[in-house]
């Protein structure tokens, strides 16, 4: 109540100004700008289309994970639940050619969601951090889609054809991966914003002890959360299988590293409670473009990962310095001793 | 002023955690329109009785009745539900969301698509701080607002959930004076609108000021509950710590000896200011004072673990480096932290480990460590404590609460101080140990040693201290000679009345 100054309102297109997401948009321009200039192919109907479509998968993976990390939590799990989930469909659909693609879906969904409650049971019953949870269950879902696919794969040409051509199919125009990634950044960026029970994960993670206190039905949204990142990477899994055809045991590893990288470079804070899912889902625009780009400048692909990694870098830093700067300015200001 | 049926009553509860009895049969009824103090020393039991009010604990026996009907909390939603809103001591916003957020969470107005009307939030959140007559930015982010303002938004959450009965757990502790007085104004027109509050505070001024009626706790146990009006400050402090000081403390009389350390002007901003005294060779000097009032954080900054921004330390005369514990130990200074289990000892090593630690590189030979040397030392010392363990190759883990205490000890008398400071020595520890460490201190004193003790214990304070230097806000309140510190006079002192009239 220091002087009574009155905090003028900022204007919405202030706010944006400021936000990670326009950064993102900003770096994603200049990086198209760049490599079109050096080569014009990059802007070609196919080139865009396959980075589209390569986004997809890490964008559906992306936003479950957004949603955990909000709530203060990660789930590492997501690239084995994906190989479970793709091994899982890739057999069925091979076994029986006759089931509907919303056969295969509602299957990798109902994989992932099992897989993401064990998780959310873990974290929450078992009081086990979600890093070691997740990294455990990473290792143990792995593990059984190893002991159960030997060393056999399932090939394209086992699968039936309305199968695979899903992954290349349009919808209005649009190919339906890209249109399952839109609805499910928007699906979840919605709810994340404008509905109670995303703004109590918002809540959850910005302060774990003061949403007990509040009332916050914690445990039931902890477990919702689990589930939605499983579901979504079995769903993955099942976009996957329809892309690449061929699956085996080890398909997707590795991913969750892609995902939680997509996740904390578009801007969703480590520490929970801030960020948006569809900076999120811009994030694994962002490094999909990054990764084709550099193969269209012929730069060593190997660049690709310590790019990678200094963009996560620069990310968290900006996250710390805003938050020491405004500690610090606290500190100051309420030093009434 | 009393009604007929009390919107809350706490009947005959009990709560233990562990063997350790927090609160025992404790009743009072809150009645509305009325604010009701509650007031103990530290550890008398009231913070479990609001968190058992919130929803957080449940009763172990006796019941909460709200209206005149029992009830039962599962949990934070329901005391909530049931009318009940708790301001604690330290505010629980969500940093990372709005203002309006904060106020409206789990409560939000909601459009016909169930989706958040934001505007409605807004709005409510303006009403409520025009109601209050604050400005704040419901639009703003809550981190970065001063503990004041968020104490503010905090009520205005209690206002939105339209709460009948208001507890507050310290809220003035971290306020100014012209904070508490606008806050007292608006409590103040939520007790005329008909609610119940229960106040919660060290500070004996705003309970007079604000309080109709009083509840006195002592150890968990409920002393009394009376009008404010009939009872002075000296009857509520006498009731308060009222127990008999037994002689359980022997300090031996010493002649104090040189000056071993002489600490002048440290200040630290936000945590303490101006803080001068000095502990001479053979003397216990205590440092009391309420819970916050930034005791530990002076002896810390003494040592050199924590910064300070100005001020001299001088050890034996010659002035102390900040910031460098390393300094401070070669200097001859030891530190037994608050905390044995965080900061006293590495629990799963050895015992002798843990004793001969802080001097390894004096036990080494060639900058290797051989069992003979470390092995010695730590069975004179541990022999020394009477310390009662199986081996020496225990892990530290395995013994008792105050035998680990005794190893901490241990640790640093091998480094042959001459100025030991102890942070709390008898936190959770048996009134059996407890005085077996009090002996050993006041022997230390005899020999030579000069010690500096934080204690939050009054009788422990009282009877091993040659001096109290009593801290109220970080700032030092009153400086007690052992013929004048008495529980009345250490109180005042660190409540921030005068000196015992």
């Amino acid at each position: 109540m220091t002087p009574l100054a009155i905090q003028k309102p900022r204007k919405p297109a202030m706010n944006f100004l400021k936000t990670r997401e326009l950064g993102i948009v900003l770096a994603l321009a200049a990086l198209i700008l760049y490599t079109t200039i050096s080569n014009p192919r990059f802007l070609s109907g196919q080139s865009i289309r396959d980075n589209l479509l390569n986004t997809a998968i890490l964008a559906v993976m992306a936003t479950g994970q957004a949603v955990v990390v909000i709530t203060r939590n990660i789930d590492l799990s997501v690239g084995s639940v994906l190989g479970f989930s793709a091994f899982t469909v890739a057999t069925m659909m091979s076994d029986h050619q006759g089931l509907p693609m919303i056969v295969a879906i509602v299957v990798g969904l109902a994989v992932g969601a099992v897989a993401g409650l064990l998780n959310g049971v873990l974290v929450r019953y078992g009081k086990v951090p979600a890093l070691v949870v997740t990294l455990g269950t990473l290792y143990m879902y792995r593990g059984i889609v190893y002991q159960w696919a030997g060393g056999s794969q399932v090939n394209a040409d086992e699968l039936p054809a309305h199968f695979l051509n899903f992954a290349n199919d349009n919808f209005l125009g649009i190919p339906w991966l890209v249109l399952i990634a839109l609805t499910v950044v928007g699906g979840a960026t919605l709810v994340m914003r404008n509905y109670r029970v995303g703004r109590e994960l918002y809540a959850m993670g910005s302060s774990p002890q003061a949403a007990e206190l509040a009332g916050i039905r914690v445990a039931r949204n902890l477990l919702g959360t689990f589930v939605l990142s499983g579901a979504l990477a079995g769903l993955a899994g099942v976009l996957f299988a329809a892309r690449f055809g061929t699956v085996d045991a080890s398909a997707g590893t590795g991913y969750e590293l892609n995902v939680v990288a997509a996740v904390v470079v578009g801007g969703v804070a480590v520490f929970g409670g801030s960020g948006t899912v569809w900076g999120a889902g811009l994030g694994a625009l962002l490094l999909t473009v990054i990764s084709s780009a550099l193969a269209v400048l012929e730069i060593n692909q190997f660049w690709q990962q310590a790019i990678v990694g200094a963009l996560i870098i620069l990310a968290i830093c900006a996250d710390r310095l805003v938050a020491v700067r405004i500690a610090r300015s606290l500190r100051k200001r309420d030093a009434h001793v | 002023m009393a009604e007929a049926t009390a919107l809350l009553e706490v009947h005959d509860v009990s709560k233990s955690f562990g063997a350790v009895a927090a609160v025992q049969g404790v009743s009072f009824p809150l009645y509305g329109g009325e604010a009701h103090a509650l007031v103990g020393e530290n550890g008398a039991g009231k913070s479990t009785i609001v968190k058992m009010l919130a929803g957080v604990h449940r009763p172990d026996t006796g019941t909460l009745r709200v209206n005149g009907a029992d009830v039962e909390f599962a949990g934070p939603a329901d005391a909530k539900a049931a009318g009940i809103a708790v301001i604690y001591q330290e505010p629980t916003l969500f940093p990372d969301l709005s203002v309006a957020e904060n106020i409206a969470m789990g409560n939000q107005p909601l459009t016909r698509l169930r989706q958040i009307d934001r505007k409605a939030m807004h709005a409510t959140a303006e009403r409520l701080f025009a109601r209050l007559g604050v400005h704040l930015d419901p639009t703003r982010p809550a981190r970065g607002l001063s503990i004041a303002d968020q104490q503010l938004v905090e009520i205005a959450k209690a206002l939105s959930s339209e709460a009948r009965i208001l507890i507050m757990d310290e809220p003035t502790a971290a306020l100014s004076a012209v904070e508490v007085e606008r806050l007292f104004a608006v409590v103040r027109s939520l007790r005329d609108e008909g609610a119940a509050i229960l106040f919660i505070s060290h500070r004996f001024e705003e309970i007079t000021e604000l309080c109709e009626r009083v509840t006195i706790m002592r150890d968990g146990k409920h002393v009394a509950t009376e009008m404010v009006a009939d009872l002075s400050v000296d009857d509520m402090i006498r009731r308060m710590v009222g127990r008999d000081l037994s002689a359980l403390f022997p300090k031996q009389e010493v002649e104090p000896g040189e000056v071993m350390l002489e600490v002048s002007s440290l200040s630290r901003a936000g945590v303490f200011r101006d803080i001068s005294f000095d502990v001479r060779a053979g003397e216990i000097v205590a440092l009391a004072g309420l819970v916050g009032a930034g005791r530990s954080e002076v002896v810390q900054a003494v040592f050199g673990v924590d910064p300070y921004d100005s001020g001299i330390v001088k050890i034996r005369g010659k002035r102390l480096k900040p910031g460098n514990p390393r300094a401070a130990m070669a200097a001859g200074m030891a530190l037994v932290p608050e905390d044995r289990r965080q900061q006293g000892l590495v629990m799963d090593l050895s015992i002798e480990r843990n004793v001969t630690l802080p001097r390894e590189r004096k036990l080494a030979r060639l900058g290797l460590l051989f069992g003979g040397a470390e092995r010695r030392a730590a069975a004179k010392w541990t022999r020394q404590l009477q310390t009662k363990l199986g081996r020496l190759s225990d892990a530290v883990s395995t013994l008792s609460g105050g035998n680990q205490q005794k190893v901490v000890l241990a640790k640093w008398l091998s480094t042959a101080p001459q100025l030991l400071i102890v942070d709390e020595p008898t936190r959770g520890i048996d009134v059996g140990t407890k005085a077996e460490v009090h002996r050993l201190m006041s022997s230390l004193a005899a020999d030579g040693l000069a010690v500096l003790m934080v204690s939050s214990e009054l009788p422990e304070v009282l009877g091993m201290a040659d001096r109290v230097i009593v801290l109220r806000e970080g700032r030092v309140a009153a400086v007690l000679n052992r013929d004048e510190a008495t529980e009345e006079s250490v109180m005042y002192a660190a409540m921030g009345q005068e000196a015992a009239a």
